[in-house]
C-alpha cells in the first residue's frame, strides 16, 4: 500500500486560510489502513481544524467525507453535489489521489493533508515499513523476494558494500543490511547460483527517469 | 475570572471508576459538581474523536478513568487507552490547548475516596489553568453582561 503522513498542523492551518467552507476528503484506501486519511483521520482532523479557527475568532464549516477510494473517478464522481458549497478541498488521500480529484474538479483548490511518504506494509498495527521503489523492473526472482533498491540504502544491485557489518546497514545499527538478507535467504532457498549473476547496471527509464508511467490492459479498452 | 466553574467530562469506565464514583456517592464523599461523567464499557473504547468532540463541545478539561494496571476486564483496553490519551495531548497541544487539560486516571471501584480526590485535584488544576482558549469568548461576554 501507499504510506502517508499527516503533514504539520500549521502546514494545513495556512493552506486554508481565507476559505470559510471546506471539505475535508478521506480515502478508504491504502491510508485507511496506515491510519493517516481514513474516516477516523477525517474527523479527527477536521475537529482539530474547527477549534483552531474558532480559537482564532475565524469559524469555519466543514463537510466531512471519505470516499471508497480516490485515484478512482467513480468514487470522486460521487461528491460533485456537494461542491458548489465548499470553497476548497482538502484531501487525506495520498498524492495520486489529490492529483486525481484536482483534475476532476478543475475549478476547485485541491489541497494535500499528508506527506506521501512511501510504498510498503505493515509489520505490525502502527507501524509501517518500506518495501518497493517501483522502479519498474523488478528483479525480486534474483534477490530473494527481498527488494535491493528499497531496502539497501544505496539501492545497489550487487551487494553487499563494504559498510555491511554484522547483518547490519552501516548507515544506522538499527537497520538490515538488505544484501546480507538477500544472501541468507538465497543460501537457504538453496539458491546462491542466482546471485552468481551480475545484475546489469539499472535501467531506469522504467523509473522516473522515463516521464510519468501509465499502464494499460488493452482488454479494457473500449 | 474568579467566577470561572470549569466544565469537565469524565469517560470513566463502568467496572471501576463508574462504581468508585458510585461509593463515592453512597460514602456521602463530597467531590465538585463540575464533573460529567460518561460511561463507558471499558477504557479501551476511547478513541481520539471521543476526546476531541468533548472539547469542542466545550469542555474545560477531560479525562479518562479506567482500571488499575492489570485489572482491565477486557484485559488490555486501559492499555490501549494510555496512549490514545498522550496522542490526544498532541492533538489539542496543535490546536492551541494545553495538554495538561487531558488526563488519564487508574482507579478499582473499591476506590470512591480516591474518585472523589482525583476529582477535586482535576477540577483544580483546571481552574488554575483557566477557561478553555475555545470558551474565553463565552466567559468574556457572560462576565460583560
Ligand atoms: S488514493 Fe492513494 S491512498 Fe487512496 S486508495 Fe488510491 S492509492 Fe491508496
Ligand atoms: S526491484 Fe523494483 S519493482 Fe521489485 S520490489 Fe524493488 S523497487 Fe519494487
Ligand atoms: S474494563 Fe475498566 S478499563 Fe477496561
Amino acid at each position: 500500500m501507499v504510506i502517508g503522513e499527516r503533514k504539520p498542523f500549521d502546514e494545513i492551518m495556512k493552506m486554508i486560510e481565507g476559505h470559510n467552507k471546506i471539505m475535508v476528503l478521506g480515502c478508504g484506501g491504502c491510508v485507511t489502513v496506515c491510519l493517516t486519511g481514513g474516516h477516523d483521520e477525517v474527523k479527527v482532523l477536521s475537529s482539530q481544524i474547527r477549534m483552531a479557527r474558532e480559537k482564532d475568532g475565524k469559524p469555519l464549516e466543514i463537510i466531512e467525507k471519505t470516499i471508497e477510494r480516490q485515484c478512482d473517478p467513480e468514487y470522486i464522481e460521487g461528491i460533485q453535489p456537494l461542491l458548489p458549497e465548499v470553497d476548497a478541498i482538502l484531501s487525506m488521500a495520498c498524492g495520486a489521489g489529490v492529483n486525481f480529484v484536482a483534475e476532476t474538479y478543475l475549478g476547485k483548490p485541491v489541497y494535500p493533508a499528508l506527506n506521501t511518504t512511501f510504498v510498503g506494509g505493515s509489520k505490525k498495527e502502527g507501524y509501517y515499513v518500506e518495501r518497493c521503489q517501483t522502479c519498474g523492473d523488478c528483479k525480486l526472482y534474483y534477490t530473494a523476494g527481498i527488494c535491493p533498491i528499497a531496502r539497501c540504502s544505496k539501492s545497489l544491485l550487487n551487494g553487499p558494500c563494504g559498510g555491511s557489518t554484522k547483518g547490519k546497514c552501516e548507515i544506522d545499527p538499527e537497520v538490515d543490511c538488505a544484501w546480507q538478507l538477500i544472501i541468507d535467504r538465497l543460501n537457504s532457498l538453496d539458491q546462491m547460483d542466482r546471485y552468481e549473476e551480475f545484475m546489469a547496471v539499472n535501467d531506469w527509464r522504467t523509473n522516473r527517469d522515463g516521464g510519468p508511467r501509465k499502464m494499460i490492459r488493452e482488454d479494457f479498452q473500449r | 475570572m474568579s467566577e470561572f466553574e470549569p466544565i469537565i467530562v469524565a469517560f470513566c469506565c463502568h467496572y471501576c471508576a463508574y462504581g468508585a464514583a458510585d461509593l463515592a456517592g453512597s460514602m456521602r464523599l463530597e467531590y465538585p459538581p463540575n464533573i460529567r461523567v460518561i460511561r463507558l464499557p471499558c477504557t479501551g473504547k476511547v478513541t481520539p474523536i471521543y476526546l476531541l468532540r468533548a472539547f469542542e463541545k466545550g469542555a474545560d478539561g477531560v479525562y479518562v478513568a479506567g482500571c488499575l494496571e492489570g485489572d482491565c476486564h477486557f484485559i488490555h483496553g486501559n492499555l490501549v487507552a494510555k496512549p490514545r490519551v498522550n496522542y490526544t495531548k498532541k492533538l489539542i497541544q496543535e490546536v492551541g490547548l494545553e495538554p495538561e487539560r487531558l488526563e488519564m486516571f487508574n482507579m478499582s471501584a473499591a476506590m470512591g475516596p480516591r474518585f472523589a480526590e482525583v476529582a477535586r485535584e482535576f477540577y483544580e488544576r483546571i481552574k488554575t489553568l483557566g477557561p478553555s482558549p475555545l470558551n474565553k469568548k463565552v466567559h468574556v461576554t457572560s462576565a460583560a453582561a
